[in-house]
């Protein structure tokens, strides 16, 4: 399979790691990521909060772009996938809309090709089963919580690829590569998103709420698919810890990083490094029997 | 039409000692579609929020001023900015109203129409953001964590995250300038 891929600007940067496991999963189970050239930022929340026309408007020239390429566009970061999904979605039901930022266009887009996140096309049943027959070593004895987050499930009618309240991807992906996801209450609950610099008192306390469920349910890690929610549960969780008197360490995973690791694939532990809380004890958790033989 | 502070009655409530704008639900669903009308304040929206916690008047209550048009309460509060934006209310609400919708509108009405804002280090972070978008075509993070912290003057804040961060080479130095530029400055007109 090809796509169009959009990384978006924490990709490029904050969430680097993510770039890289996506893109050595994707070589691993024949997931063509083609770039789209000269892409520009989506608006994220930003342009949502602001400016209406323009949040629609941003995606629509990466979507113009990607419609010249003849393929659905692929796209990691949760929130890139939302806006640009949301975009085309309005796009192709508001025709006067559509004209009317299609003529500040280069590339007009007509409404011919699809987003997708990268959650949706690494966990089709065909993904998977690759992963499974691409799996060196299971993860037995890691027990992830499946953190979801909002803007991959969320508005279910724009976006609809999982179930908004109790959604499964992630936890099946997970179990392919043996790993053991734990049941908790919130998986799809937010994490404070865009708040991170500008009410950073929001994300300390929504982050030790999830982080602490998490424990209390067995986790050893968190495992995400979206850069955000990665920042936040990183960056926060000392806050977290200090404001609810526990201690709320935990290494969280970009999914495609595990996938990478259960078919280790090469590099894949260079990301590992990017990471701001040290991965170490979840790694450690898991078995030395999930080994395959030959 | 804004009428005077005189007791008035909207939509069967007796509303005192406030101007009363009977036009801004129209308003609203101009900008966003959504009829505030429809709403029988289940409290769904509320129950579910996870910045009700922080909020100044809760987001079932924000519906509620809207249908009896008070609009500068809404456009006031720190409720509109504090919303993340992570649409569980609009998944649950059982009259299909998208409030999520309803705070777009009411921020950007509060922009154009020049309030003062009651969170304004969230404003101020998202016009430093679109601004990195429109000069460069992405957002390149340090000069943006660098303007933002300026303009709020919160400099201490993450500091040492942010030099973490940078070691661990996820902030590069270099912006990330895109060739259509021009043509993303363009979209920003209208």
């Amino acid at each position: 399979m090809k796509y169009a891929y959009f990384p978006g600007c924490s990709l490029e940067s904050t969430a680097k790691e993510f770039q890289e496991s996506t893109q050595l999963v994707g070589d691993a189970i024949g997931v063509e990521l083609v770039h789209i050239d000269d892409w520009n930022c989506c608006g994220a929340t930003s342009a949502h909060n602001l400016d209406h026309r323009l949040s629609v408007a941003l995606p629509a020239r990466n979507l113009g772009i990607a419609e010249g390429m003849g393929m659905d566009v692929v796209a990691p970061c949760a929130a890139c996938y939302n806006r640009m999904r949301s975009a085309e979605v309005e796009l192709k039901a508001n025709v006067k809309l559509r004209d009317d930022i299609n003529a500040d266009l280069e590339k007009p887009f007509t409404g011919a090709i699809s987003v997708k996140s990268s959650l949706e096309v690494f966990t089709t049943s065909e993904a998977l089963a690759k992963v499974s027959d691409g799996i060196r070593k299971k993860l037995t004895g890691l027990k992830p919580a499946c953190y979801y987050g909002c803007l991959l499930v969320r508005p279910p009618k724009v976006l609809g690829f999982d179930d908004p309240e109790n959604p499964q991807s992630l936890d099946k992906a997970m179990e392919t590569i043996g790993a053991e996801p734990v049941e908790w209450y919130f998986k799809n609950e937010c994490c404070g998103a865009s708040f991170g610099l500008s009410k950073s008192e929001i994300v300390v306390k929504l982050v030790g709420d999830i982080i602490s469920n998490a424990k209390k349910h067995g986790a050893n890690c968190i495992v995400t698919a979206c850069p955000l929610c990665m920042t936040n549960l990183e960056m926060r969780q000392a806050a977290a810890g200090k404001l609810r008197g526990e201690d709320l360490t935990m290494p969280v995973f970009y999914f495609t990083e595990l996938m990478g690791l259960a078919m280790e694939v090469r590099g894949i532990k260079k990301c590992f490094a990017s990471h701001l809380v040290d991965v170490n004890s979840a790694l450690d958790a898991i078995t030395a029997d999930g080994a395959m033989v030959g | 039409m804004i009428s005077d502070e005189k007791t008035q009655e909207c939509m069967g409530v007796i509303v005192s000692g406030c101007p009363v704008s009977p036009e801004f639900k129209r308003e609203i669903q101009e900008l966003c579609g959504e009829n505030v009308m429809s709403c029988y304040q289940c409290g769904e929206c509320t129950a579910g929020c996870p910045a009700a916690f922080a909020m100044d008047i809760t987001p079932n209550q924000i519906m509620r001023m809207a249908q009896l048009g008070l609009k500068d309460e809404v456009l006031e509060s720190k409720s509109i900015w504090l919303c993340a934006g992570c649409e569980t209310c609009a998944t649950r609400c059982p009259r299909g109203v998208a409030l999520s919708k309803v705070m777009d509108a009411s921020r950007q009405i509060a922009v154009k129409s020049g309030k003062t804002c009651a969170e304004p280090n969230v404003v101020k972070f998202h016009e430093e953001f679109l601004r990195q978008v429109q000069m460069f075509g992405r957002v390149h993070e340090i000069t943006l964590i660098a303007l933002y912290k300026m303009r709020s003057r919160k400099f201490v804040d993450d500091v040492l995250a942010g030099g973490q961060m940078f070691l661990k080479g996820k902030l590069g130095l270099i912006p990330s300038i895109i060739k259509g530029r021009r043509e993303v400055k363009g979209l920003f007109r209208k």
